[in-house]
């Protein structure tokens, strides 16, 4: 038999007595039963407006707190120009992105060496670059993440290993919560999904000495998003 | 010696540590105050327990179906599953795939499955360089201790004590500025990334209906192992599934509530398979090693079964009374904590890790902040109530016996307190001395005087 058997074997057997269901503790009243099937958590988690503005405002919000530079801009001109400003006040010298409907738009106008992720690359160059540029498939107002996947967002390590992650979002990809994201996630990719998904919420952060924050830790020390 | 006097005298030691304790309630002071808002953010919060609950019922009680729909889903994009039944056969698993690949260096992200089957010294054995990314995981790691933690594995050191340590073990320069010296991590494990052969995770969730496993961090370090390395393996407790994809919507804001105090954390990723034809980075190959390892015994045990629902979201633990004064080292497993006291002598053998069921007070204050509703005190109680059916001890039968005859019997009760009440001062002389009739209860508490009258006979004269 093997060890998959095995394990299966003894989980069936285990299961063979039933278990209370939770929340009864011990007292034998049960408290009302939730389907987990059909109940939504959108009911019990943080509460999100209805409105676009209200989202957007709420998105801003959380950013702040994040410490994520959230800009709000009107045009791609727009968005041209800030991430111009970026470079700048930046000194990026060498930037890595990949192609898309956003990043070709607005990327040509930095005039700077680019690497692409989009195909083969070599990490050590990614290493070496100043800030990594990609795109999205949401950003979520009710904790103020990013949604990327490898696919969307030019594979695994580029929204991760340069210092500085900008991403370029449409405003039509504001979502209100995460609910909403995983029911976005499953109509865009159903039956075939990125090998990798995530949700990105402020720039790399940790808490291991003395539970004091810093940015930074492993991934990006900065989360740039250019909403337009 | 043996686990319960090493868990004596260490506790009997650390809980005397002012020291510790006021680093303790320092890092957790902070830590309340955000969960709590976190916790008020929720439009209800009781409401979330519940169905974080019922799902994970759900899910730990169809385990088989859930775990073979998991397994056909992430290998039928290319990722082999290995099963491991214990310890050792999950080392044999990683030892293999290393050793098939010629591999020389591994880079981990923070894993408690690995901790549990002791897989940096069964890697270091066969002279594989070992590197734990997560900072607090590297800190204890350079220190050659175990996680103080499940969350917050360096929570017990300063920031000084972080600097001496780095400056011995990385060669640093002399700094205890807590951003300088994340920065000196930083550095050091970049090269190790890009050169490992292999990269190590563990997993939160394992989602059955679409074949994925959830990670949870905030340092990036987790992203990065499932980027970089050519090899990837990730250790799962069985436990871990999840029937659906959107039940993350729930469990991820929950965890990262009662663990960090944050809405969610910076990076929760999602992983389905190695790098896909027509993607442009990630592992060639990746391994997922299901771990048994005595959770089939816990799950056998309907009582206590929703103990395999816990998220180790380290809760538990913060608002325990016993783990805020002995600390998590003082427990000598890998989960510390009420959650480590209900699981480990189900993981480990109930004889020799009962008393950590009964080192507790039984406040209650585990099972209140439990976000899946684990019934973690009662566990406690049943797990000593198993012990002494298990094996029952003579001395305690016989004294039970004993004052059940006297306590039954009004002379001779009264008989029995007169006695106590003329040799109480004798008793009083003795306290704490070796000669001490009854020295294991009073060496750590005073024995209470007894009321010089009983109640029957104040009764009596009130008349
Ligand atoms: S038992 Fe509950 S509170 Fe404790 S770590 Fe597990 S999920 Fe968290």
């Amino acid at each position: 038999m093997s060890e998959r058997e095995k394990i299966l074997g003894r989980i069936r057997e285990a299961l063979k007595v039933e278990a209370h269901r939770p929340g009864a503790h011990g007292d034998g009243k049960r408290p009302a039963v939730f389907d987990p099937k059909i109940s939504s958590p959108r009911k019990w988690l943080p509460l999100v407006g209805d409105s676009v503005d209200e989202q957007l405002a709420l998105f801003a919000k959380n950013s702040v707190e994040l410490k994520t530079d959230f800009q709000l801009l009107n045009s791609a001109d727009e968005a041209r120009s800030a991430i111009v400003a970026l470079r700048d006040r930046e000194n990026w010298k060498r930037i890595a992105l990949h192609s898309g409907e956003l990043t070709n738009v607005i990327c040509p106008s930095l005039n700077l060496p680019l690497l692409r992720t989009d195909k083969n690359y070599d990490v050590t160059e990614l290493e070496k670059c100043d800030a990594g540029i990609s795109e999205c498939d949401a950003f979520i107002a009710q904790t103020g993440s990013v949604l990327v996947t490898n696919r969307s967002a030019g594979g695994r390590a580029l929204s991760v290993l340069p210092p500085h992650h900008v991403v370029l979002a449409r405003r039509d990809q504001l979502v209100a919560d995460l609910p909403a994201a995983f029911e976005l996630l499953k109509k865009k990719y159903g039956a075939n999904y990125p090998s990798m998904i995530s949700f990105i919420t402020g720039p790399s952060r940790t808490g291991d000495i003395e539970r004091i924050l810093v940015l930074g830790a492993h991934g990006p020390k900065q989360l740039t998003v250019i909403c337009f | 010696m043996s686990f319960v006097s090493q868990f004596k005298t260490a506790a009997s030691v650390m809980s005397k540590d002012l020291r510790h304790r006021k680093i303790i309630r320092t890092a957790l002071s902070n830590y309340e105050i955000v969960r709590d808002k976190r916790k008020a953010s929720f439009q209800d919060w009781q409401g979330a327990r519940q169905l974080a609950a019922e799902t994970k019922w759900e899910a730990v009680n169809h385990l088989d179906k859930y775990l073979e729909e998991f397994v056909a889903k992430i290998e039928a994009r290319g990722t082999k599953v290995h099963w491991a039944s214990n310890a050792a056969q999950a080392r044999e698993i990683v030892l293999q795939i290393v050793a098939d690949k010629k591999a020389k260096s591994v880079i981990k992200s923070k894993a408690m499955t690995s901790e549990e089957i002791h897989l940096n010294d069964a890697l270091e054995a066969v002279g594989l360089r070992v590197v734990e990314s997560d900072l607090g995981e590297l800190i204890v790691q350079l220190r050659k201790e175990a996680p103080y933690h499940i969350v917050f594995p360096s929570m017990h050191l300063t920031r000084d004590e972080i600097n001496v340590l780095f400056q011995s073990e990385l060669g640093s320069a002399n700094t205890n500025d807590p951003e300088e010296l994340t920065m000196i991590a930083r550095r050091a494990l970049r090269s190790k990334y890009l050169t490992a052969d292999i990269g190590i995770t563990g997993a939160n969730f394992a989602i059955a209906e679409t074949g994925m496993i959830s990670i949870t961090e905030n340092e990036g370090n987790a992203r990065l192992t499932a980027a970089l390395p050519k090899t990837m393996i990730s250790l799962i407790g069985i436990e871990k599934i999840l029937p659906q994809l959107s039940d993350l919507a729930l469990f991820l804001p929950m965890l990262a509530t009662m663990g960090t105090g944050q809405a969610l954390t910076c990076y929760n990723t999602m992983y389905s398979g190695p790098r896909q034809p027509g993607e442009s980075d990630g592992p060639e190959e990746w391994h997922v090693v299901l771990l048994d390892n005595h959770r089939t015994e816990l799950l056998a045990d309907a009582e206590q079964r929703d103990a395999l629902s816990c998220i180790r979201c380290g809760a538990c633990l913060n608002v325990c009374p016993i783990f805020r004064n002995v600390g998590g080292h003082t427990y000598g497993t890998t989960y510390s904590g009420p959650i480590g006291s209900v699981i480990t002598p189900h993981l480990r053998g109930l004889q020799d890790w009962k008393h950590l069921s009964g080192a507790s007070s039984l406040c209650g204050a585990c099972t209140e902040t439990c976000p899946v509703k684990i019934d973690l005190h009662h566990h406690l109680l049943q797990n000593r109530r198993n012990a002494v059916k298990q094996k029952p001890s003579f001395g305690e039968k016989i004294a039970f016996k004993l004052f059940a005859f006297g306590a039954s019997r009004p002379t001779l009760w009264k008989f029995g307190m007169e006695l106590g009440r003329l040799f109480q001062p004798l008793q009083t002389l003795l306290h704490r001395t070796p000669l001490d009739p009854v020295k294991p209860w009073t060496q750590s508490r005073e024995l209470p005087p007894l009321a010089e009258e009983s109640f029957k006979d104040w009764w009596r004269n009130r008349k």
